[in-house]
């Protein structure tokens, strides 16, 4: 176990370096450098002031040397600046962090739970309205805009009946109701997106699981179905689903992008759409290795989880 | 003599035949060939009204629903209908060629990564996973937003209105071709066992005879059922760029960007972010409806209904 944790974590580590390596590569290729904005706000800059400037941030240096200064740097604990809120990019990133896990956890948390009920009345329903309009649900959660979906809610429940805040984050001096208020939209929205895949996977899990020679010899003798399903179906059904729930945790961090926009949530998703539209450098870059790492985190988990759920099933996914 | 009976059905005819019993399905099939239909004739409906979806007439801001207006007009005289018809065209298409582009891409890579083998095999995959990991909403937005003149394309080039349009199809091609890699890499590797494979390869056909002629086409299947969901997602994708403002842009109009335009103008006129919302929610149920039906139909141990 300890070893293959190692040689997962060294893995993750590599492909994590060659990340940092396109994302650093990438915003280099956004509109503009840090030069041309700082010249855009200083009608006086002469030429030789830019060409100063240009050498004082180095920006016309080639990307891999300037790769090499921003690593070296990231390496000692120094990840800089940043450009838009000239403060540490550390003290930026954290607060971030905290809002988006407060907002995403939640959500998961109620989707998960509901996704895994609904797929298996779903599965037990088989062939009636019930299990059709949950798939109706399901598809619905995917196919809909979180964007648009966060948009009809603000105007149902903030423009029409008046009842949450269209958006932006609890103040301290509303106590707990300020924080279930604002959180009751995002959450609302992000739950209704998420819900779709997992609430399928569940029905899907469950069905083959009541297929199973197991079930039906544990019916033959007599055991009541509620034990049955919950006992015996449902454990098993849920190894493949607590693998895709773990897959999912990785966007835990990275935030809802779309959802916190919409709603002006100060987390994660919107601090990366704000540094990479605002060509905020360094803040951007530590934001997506944050997500990226956390990916790669949450791979590692599910293989994790897979093989500790299943005894069946070795490290590295190999049948015993 | 049932000489009627014994005569052979071809795969493709059982697969119409299951298809076909599948009403879901088959109301998305009907439902998108009439959103394409009637997007792709947006310049009909507005010579037949006089009426237009891009130039602005500032006389007739926010009119109501009228005979010629069949949904009102925006917030710069536009008429509705006819600039939900123009954003289906894009939104639609880009749908369509964005979900093409990455399942060839994805046959390409994967049927080449199952058939060599070995090194080649090795890169290739390490290289998926490596795409796979990647925050997609992040990465497509910087891919929206870069600066291609720094790449070395023309300002001309880049002002132009295709310019957007094609922008979005390559960079969900560049991120969407994953999965396909991976389910066509797993079919190469069992149909480059099969005789009919080694019998091609033991007359001497050259690789690329091999992989085009036997291998891609009894692999296609899955791709077939991946390229029609994955049009959803490239639509949803194209949404969410235009609505952050770093898709389709003016004067060019998707649903994405229309409601961009009309999230500042929820409380005075929500219709006009009402509409493109529900085409959008519309058309990728239909779509995912069509690829259950498809995945149903392709799969002989599915369970008929």
């Amino acid at each position: 176990m300890t070893r293959f944790l190692l040689s997962r974590a060294a893995g993750a580590f590599v492909v994590l370096m060659a990340k940092s390596f396109v994302i650093f590569a990438l915003i280099g290729l956004m509109p503009g450098d840090p030069v041309d904005l700082l010249m855009n706000a200083n009608p006086d800059a002469t030429p030789e002031d830019i060409a100063h400037l240009r050498q004082l941030y180095g920006v016309d240096t080639p990307i891999f040397e300037r790769y090499w200064h921003w690593l070296t740097a990231a390496v000692h604990g120094d990840f800089g600046f940043s450009r838009l809120q000239h403060r540490p990019v550390w003290d930026i990133v954290i607060p971030a962090l905290g809002n988006t896990i407060v907002l995403t956890a939640t959500a998961f948390t109620i989707a998960t739970v509901i996704a895994i009920t609904l797929g298996t009345i779903a599965a037990l329903k088989r062939g009636t309205w019930i299990e059709r309009a949950i798939g109706l649900l399901a598809y619905t959660g995917i196919s809909i805009p979180a964007f648009w979906l966060g948009l009809m809610l603000i105007y149902l429940f903030a423009v029409i009946l008046g009842w949450l805040p269209a958006g932006g984050m609890p103040r301290p001096e509303e106590g707990i109701r300020g924080i279930f208020s604002h959180l009751a939209l995002p959450v609302l929205t992000l739950v209704i997106v998420e819900i779709g895949a997992p609430t399928r996977y569940a029905r899907a899990a469950m069905l083959e699981v009541l297929g199973q020679d197991y079930i039906r010899t544990a019916r033959a003798k007599g055991l009541s179905s509620r034990r049955l399903i919950l006992k015996h179906a449902l454990r098993n059904a849920m190894i493949p689903v607590v693998t895709i729930i773990a897959l999912g945790m990785g966007n835990l961090f990275s935030g809802a992008l779309l959802t916190e926009t919409i709603f002006a949530w100060r987390g994660m998703g919107r601090l990366i759409l704000e540094a990479i539209m605002g060509n905020d450098y360094n803040l951007a870059l530590v934001c997506l290795l944050f997500t990226t790492a956390a990916i790669l985190l949450a791979n590692i988990l599910a293989d994790v989880a897979y093989t500790k759920l299943d005894p069946r099933i070795g490290l590295g996914g190999r049948r015993k | 003599m049932s000489a009627h009976a014994e005569e052979s059905v071809s795969v493709w005819h059982l697969r119409w035949l299951r298809l076909k019993r599948d009403r879901a399905a088959l109301a998305g099939a009907g439902l998108l060939a009439l959103l394409l239909m009637a997007s792709e004739s947006a310049p009909i409906y507005e010579a037949w009204q006089g009426v237009s979806g891009v130039d602005a007439d500032l006389l007739s801001r926010f009119d109501p629903a009228t005979a010629q207006h069949w949904l009102g007009s925006d917030d710069a005289g536009r008429d509705v209908f006819a600039r939900l018809l123009r954003g289906g065209q894009t939104s639609l298409t880009i749908g369509i060629m964005g979900a093409l582009g990455a399942s060839i891409v994805g046959t390409l890579i994967g049927s080449i990564s199952g058939y060599f083998r070995g090194r080649v095999d090795m890169v290739l995959m390490r290289f998926t996973d490596f795409m796979i990991a990647l925050p997609q909403l992040p990465i497509l937005i910087i891919l929206a937003a870069l600066d291609l003149t720094k790449l070395g394309f023309s300002s001309e080039f880049i002002r132009s209105g295709s310019a957007g349009y094609w922008r979005i199809v390559v960079i969900v091609t560049l991120l969407g071709w994953t999965g396909v890699a991976r389910l066509v890499r797993a079919s190469t590797l069992a149909l480059a066992e099969r005789e009919f494979v080694l019998a091609a390869r033991a007359q001497g056909a050259p690789a690329w005879w091999v992989l085009g002629i036997h291998i891609v086409p009894n692999a296609i299947t899955p791709v077939i059922v991946a390229t029609t969901i994955a049009m959803g997602r490239v639509i949803l994708a194209e949404s969410g760029l235009s609505f952050l403002g770093v898709g389709i842009q003016p004067p060019a109009t998707s649903w994405g960007s229309m409601l961009s335009n009309a999230q500042e103008l929820i409380t005075s006129a929500p219709m006009l972010a009402i509409w493109p919302g529900l085409l959008i929610l519309v058309s990728v149920v239909a779509i995912n409806f069509l690829g259950d039906g498809l995945q149903a139909a392709f799969d002989p141990r599915s369970d008929p209904r």
